[in-house]
C-alpha cells in the first residue's frame, strides 16, 4: 500500500501534495431511560489527497482507493483554480515512523457484552433514584489507524484510539424538568470509564436537587469556576483566539493578538501541549506529520505564543507547533487545540471563597461557544456564595462576556489543576475532535450571568 | 441495487427481516476566507447501513468505504443480541408522492461559475463596508439514496443541493461586529446576491451603538433570530422520541392550548425543492405534511417507524439518518404560518425594545424545560419606533413556552432560514434583558 501512495504523489505540478488514509472500527451504545436506543458497529475506510499550488489548497476525499493518481490530479487542478498569493512553504524534514498505543486490552478485544453490562450498571443507578424521569447514556469508542504520506518523503502510521462517555440524569416534578450530566473520555484506555458508580449516583442526586433550586439574579457577579468549567473557559474563550488560522487573516485580530501584549495578571499562565502522554488531545505527530509540542500561550499574563499549522506558521513567520488536526479523512487538517490548560497558582479554594461577600460558585458544564471576543458557556451546577461561605444550590447558569476583559478580571488562581477528558471540540464543521482541557479553581470579578426565568 | 438485494438475501438466512439504506454523496464546497478564495474541495462518500430483526430483536451496523457485506451482516448480528424488541415491520412496496428535489442545473454548474457567485457577494458587501472581512461558502451537492428491504419495499431518488453562506466580520480594536446570512435549496438561486443585500441591511442598522438597560422589554425576533432562539427547543419538544420518554414539556398536551392562538406550525417534507424534502423518509415511509400547532393547540408529534410503534401510532415519515448514524425521528422542514403585521409596523409600534437577529448560547441551557438564555450576537435597539443602533454585551432569557404563550405579533412575510425553517418575524411583548 505504501508504494501505491508514494506513486500517486509523484510528478504533479504542485508545491506540495499529501495523502491521508485511515481505517477505523467504532462501537456506539446509546441508552435512553430503560431502553437501549442504539447498539451499532461501524467500520470505515477512506482517505484524502491535499495539494498546494501557489498558496491555495485543493482537497479530494474518497472512500475507494482506485484511481489515486487521477484524484491527486483533481486536487492539484482545484488548488490551481483557487491559487493566489504565495506564502513560501518551508520544507519539513521527512519523518518515517510507526506509532502504536498499547493498553491492557484493546478496545476491539473487549466484548460488546462487557461494555453494555457496565453501562447497564450506571443506568440502573440513575433510574433507581427517586424523581428521576429518564436517563441518557452515550458511549462511543473508536479504534483508528491513520497513514500519512507526503511529497517530501514522510510516511507515518499512527494508531489513534478514543473513548467518550456522556451520562445524563433527567429529573421531573410537575412541569419542571432539570438535568445533570457527567462527561468522560480517554485516549483508548477503557479503565477510564470504569468504576464511576459513586459519581453517577451523585449526578442523579444533583439533577433532583435542581428541581427545587432558585434562579440566580441576572447581572454581573464575582464567580469562582471549578476546574472543569474553568477548563472549558480557557478552551472556548481564549484557546480559539490562539488558533493562528484566524489570526493571520484578520489584521485587526492580529493587532489585538500581538505577542508581548498583556492579557491578565502575573499569575496567569496558559499552555497547549499535545506531547503530554496519555490525554485525549495527545499525539506524537499531527495530521501534517509535524511533531507535537508544548506551546506556552500566556506566560506571566503576557501573550507569548499561538497554535500553528505549517501554513499559518509560514504565513506569520513563526515556528510550526504541530497543531494541524482533522477529525477524519473527509476533512482537511486545520489548526486545533490539543490539551489546553491554566497552570496552577498558589491560592487554595478556601482562601478564594473568603474574599467574597456575595458571589456564585459555578461548576461543571453543558457546553460553550464563542464568537471571538464574545464567549458563552453554561455551568451545570451553581451555588450562592455569601460572606465567604457556600450557600444554596442554584439553577444552571449561563456565563457570558468579553474574553479580553474577563481574562483581566481573573484575580485568583488555585493550586489544584485537574484535566477534564470529556466532550470534544467543534470547529469548521469538524466535531467532535478529542481534546482535553483543564485548570485549577479560578476567581473572576464582574462576570455576566444569565439565569433564565427572571420574568 | 442488485448488490443490496444480495445482502437482503443473505440476511434473510439468519434474520426475519432486513433493510439496506445506502447514500452516495458528491459534494463540492468552495471556501472564501477573509474575502479571498481559499479552498476548493471535492468529497465523495458512500455509506451503507444494515438493519435486521433477528430472533425478534433489532440489529444495526454501518460501513463506509468497505465493500465487505459479510462483515456488515456479522456486526448487525452481534448487535442484535442486545437490540430492542423489533416492534414494527419495514414498509412494503408503496406509491410515493411526487416531490421534486433535483435541479439538473446544480449538476452542471462549474467550479468557475461558483467562484463567480462568491466574488459577486463579496464585492457587493465590500462596496458598502470596505473594511469588512467575509467568509463565504458556496456548496453544491448531489445525493443518491437507495432503500431496499425484505418486505419488497424499495425507494430510490436523487437530490441536489445548493447553498450559499456569508459571514461578514467588522473588527475595530477589540470590538467585533458579526453579520451573516444563508440560503439553501435543491435549486440554483435566482438571485445569489440576496444574501449580500441582507448583510448590507444588517450593517446599516449596526452602524451606531446603542445602550440597553437591564429590564423587561419587548423583543422582535427576525426570522434568523427565531431560528437561533426557538428552533432547537421546538424541534426537540415535537420529537416523538422525546415525547415517548416522557421528557417533552408538550407530551400529554395533544389537543391543549399551549401557545398563543395566532401560532400555526407544521412540518412538511413534500415542499418542492426544499432541503428537507424527499419522496420518502430514510426508511421508506412516504413523505407528508404534519400539523404541529394549530391555533396554538398542540396537534401532532413527529415519528419514525420504531418510535411510532412504541407510541402506538403511525410514522409521520420523519425518519432521518445522518451519515452512518442510526435512524431517528427528526424535523424535515418546519414552517411557521405568516401573520398580518409587517415588520415595519412591528418596529413602528415599539416604544422601547430590541430586535434580535442572532442569539448565541440559547441552545446550551435546559432545552427540555424550554429555558433559554443567550448572548445577542447581532441585535438592535428600537426607541420610539426607530432602529437607533446595535446592541452589545446583552443577554436575553426566558422560557420559550412562557414567551410563545404571550400575545405574539406575527410578521406577514416569511423566509427560509438555513433551508430548514420558514418563518416570519415574531414580536414577543415581554422578555428579560440583562446588560452590562
Amino acid at each position: 500500500m505504501r508504494n501505491q501512495f508514494t506513486d500517486a504523489l509523484k510528478e504533479h505540478n504542485a508545491d506540495y501534495v499529501e495523502i491521508h488514509f485511515e481505517e477505523s472500527e467504532a462501537t456506539r451504545v446509546i441508552c435512553r431511560s430503560g431502553s437501549l436506543e442504539e447498539v451499532s458497529r461501524i467500520c470505515s475506510s477512506g482517505g484524502n489527497i491535499r495539494a498546494l499550488v501557489k498558496g491555495s489548497w485543493g482537497f479530494v476525499s474518497f472512500n475507494h482507493l482506485d484511481k489515486l493518481r487521477e484524484k491527486a490530479a483533481l486536487a492539484v487542478d482545484e488548488a490551481r483554480l483557487a491559487s493566489g498569493e504565495e506564502f513560501g512553504f518551508p520544507a519539513a524534514e521527512p519523518v518515517v515512523d510507526t506509532v502504536t498505543q498499547e493498553f491492557e486490552r484493546s478496545l476491539t478485544d473487549i466484548p460488546l457484552a462487557a461494555k453494555k453490562r457496565l453501562l447497564d450498571e450506571y443506568n440502573s443507578i440513575i433510574l433507581g433514584s427517586s424523581k428521576i424521569q429518564s436517563s441518557r447514556i452515550d458511549y462511543r469508542d473508536v479504534k483508528r489507524k491513520v497513514i500519512f504520506v507526503n511529497s517530501e518523503g514522510s510516511y507515518i502510521e499512527q494508531s489513534k484510539p478514543d473513548i467518550a462517555l456522556r451520562l445524563t440524569a433527567i429529573a421531573c416534578q410537575g412541569n419542571e424538568v432539570q438535568q445533570a450530566g457527567l462527561s468522560l473520555g480517554s485516549n483508548g484506555d477503557f479503565s477510564a470509564v470504569k468504576g464511576l458508580h459513586d459519581q453517577v449516583q451523585e449526578m442523579a442526586r444533583r439533577a433532583v436537587s435542581l428541581l427545587s433550586a432558585p434562579h440566580v439574579k441576572g447581572g454581573a457577579h464575582t464567580v469562582i469556576l471549578d476546574p472543569v468549567l474553568a477548563g472549558v473557559f480557557v478552551h472556548e474563550a481564549f484557546g480559539h483566539l490562539s488558533e493562528a488560522d484566524f489570526v493571520y487573516q484578520y489584521k485587526q485580530l492580529y493587532n489585538i493578538m500581538t505577542l508581548g501584549r498583556r492579557f491578565g495578571g502575573k499569575q496567569l499562565n496558559i499552555i497547549d501541549d499535545a506531547s503530554i502522554p496519555g490525554l485525549r488531545g495527545s499525539y506524537k505527530y499531527d495530521d501534517e506529520g509535524m511533531r507535537a509540542t508544548r506551546t506556552p500561550l500566556i506566560q506571566d499574563g503576557i501573550l507569548v505564543g499561538r497554535l500553528h499549522s505549517r501554513e499559518t506558521a509560514a504565513r506569520m513567520r513563526e515556528n510550526p507547533t504541530g497543531n494541524a488536526r482533522a477529525i477524519n479523512y473527509s476533512f482537511p487538517p486545520i489548526v486545533r487545540m490539543t490539551n489546553t490548560f491554566i497552570e496552577p497558582g498558589t491560592s487554595c479554594f478556601k482562601e478564594m471563597l473568603e474574599g467574597i461577600k456575595e458571589g456564585v460558585y459555578v461548576k461543571d458544564w453543558y457546553g460553550g461557544t464563542t464568537s471571538l471576543e464574545m464567549f458563552t458557556f453554561s455551568a451545570g451546577e451553581a451555588y450562592m456564595i455569601r460572606d465567604g461561605k457556600l450557600g444554596e444550590m442554584l439553577r444552571p447558569v449561563v456565563l457570558t462576556g468579553n474574553v479580553f476583559v474577563t481574562l483581566d478580571n481573573i484575580d485568583a488562581i488555585g493550586n489544584d489543576l485537574d484535566m477534564n477528558q470529556g466532550g470534544g471540540c467543534g470547529k469548521a464543521g469538524q466535531s467532535p475532535l478529542p481534546v482535553s482541557n483543564g485548570s485549577p479553581h479560578i476567581r473572576i470579578r464582574h462576570c455576566l450571568l444569565g439565569g433564565g426565568g427572571d420574568q | 441495487m442488485e448488490h443490496f438485494l444480495d445482502v437482503i438475501h443473505s440476511a434473510r438466512k439468519v434474520a426475519e427481516q432486513a433493510e439496506v439504506f445506502c447514500v452516495s454523496s458528491q459534494e463540492t464546497p468552495i471556501y472564501f476566507e477573509a474575502n479571498r478564495l481559499k479552498q476548493i474541495q471535492t468529497k465523495e462518500s458512500t455509506n451503507v447501513s444494515l438493519r435486521i430483526f433477528r430472533d425478534g430483536k433489532l440489529g444495526i451496523s454501518a460501513a463506509s468505504g468497505s465493500n465487505n457485506m459479510e462483515a456488515l451482516l456479522d456486526m448487525a448480528v452481534e448487535t442484535s443480541e442486545f437490540g430492542d424488541p423489533a416492534s414494527f415491520s419495514f414498509p412494503s412496496r408503496t406509491d410515493y408522492p411526487d416531490v421534486n428535489t433535483f435541479d439538473p442545473r446544480v449538476q452542471k454548474i462549474t467550479m468557475e461559475e461558483m467562484i463567480e457567485y462568491g466574488n459577486q457577494i463579496i464585492t457587493k458587501i465590500k462596496k458598502y463596508a470596505p473594511d469588512i472581512l467575509c467568509d463565504v461558502e458556496v456548496t453544491k451537492g448531489i445525493d443518491s439514496i437507495c432503500i431496499v428491504n425484505s418486505q419488497r419495499g424499495e425507494a430510490k431518488y436523487t437530490k441536489s443541493f445548493f447553498g450559499l453562506s456569508v459571514e461578514g466580520i467588522l473588527i475595530q480594536d477589540t470590538d467585533m461586529l458579526f453579520t451573516g446570512d444563508t440560503e439553501g435549496s435543491c435549486c440554483l438561486p435566482d438571485n445569489p446576491e440576496l444574501v449580500a443585500d441582507r448583510v448590507v441591511r444588517q450593517l446599516e442598522w449596526a452602524n451606531k451603538k446603542a445602550a440597553v438597560p437591564t429590564k423587561l422589554l419587548p423583543v422582535i425576533f427576525t426570522p434568523r433570530g427565531v431560528a437561533s432562539t426557538f428552533l432547537t427547543p421546538l424541534a426537540l419538544a415535537f420529537n416523538g422520541k422525546v415525547v415517548l420518554e416522557g421528557v417533552s414539556p408538550l407530551g400529554g398536551k395533544l389537543g391543549e392550548q399551549v401557545f398563543d392562538n395566532k401560532l400555526n406550525l407544521w412540518d412538511d417534507a413534500t415542499l418542492v425543492y426544499c432541503v428537507g424534502s424527499s419522496l420518502c423518509d430514510d426508511e421508506g415511509t412516504p413523505s407528508q405534511c404534519t400539523p404541529l400547532v394549530e391555533g396554538g393547540v398542540v396537534a401532532n408529534f413527529l415519528y419514525d417507524l420504531r418510535t411510532a410503534a412504541l407510541a402506538n401510532t403511525r410514522s409521520t415519515g420523519n425518519c432521518k439518518r445522518i451519515g452512518s448514524g442510526s435512524p431517528k425521528p427528526a424535523v424535515s422542514s418546519l414552517v411557521i404560518e405568516e401573520g398580518d403585521i409587517s415588520f415595519e409596523a412591528m418596529v413602528d409600534g415599539m416604544e422601547e425594545g430590541l430586535i434580535v437577529e442572532q442569539l448565541i448560547g440559547a441552545d446550551q441551557g435546559n432545552l427540555l424545560g424550554g429555558d433559554f438564555s443567550g448572548n445577542v450576537l447581532l441585535g438592535y435597539k428600537v426607541e420610539s419606533g426607530e432602529v437607533v443602533g446595535r446592541i452589545k454585551d446583552t443577554m436575553i432569557s426566558g422560557n420559550i413556552y412562557q414567551v410563545l404563550k404571550q400575545s405574539l405579533g406575527i410578521g406577514n412575510k416569511a423566509r427560509w432560514v438555513d433551508g430548514i425553517l420558514r418563518t416570519p418575524a415574531l414580536c414577543c411583548p415581554c422578555l428579560s434583558v440583562a446588560s452590562k
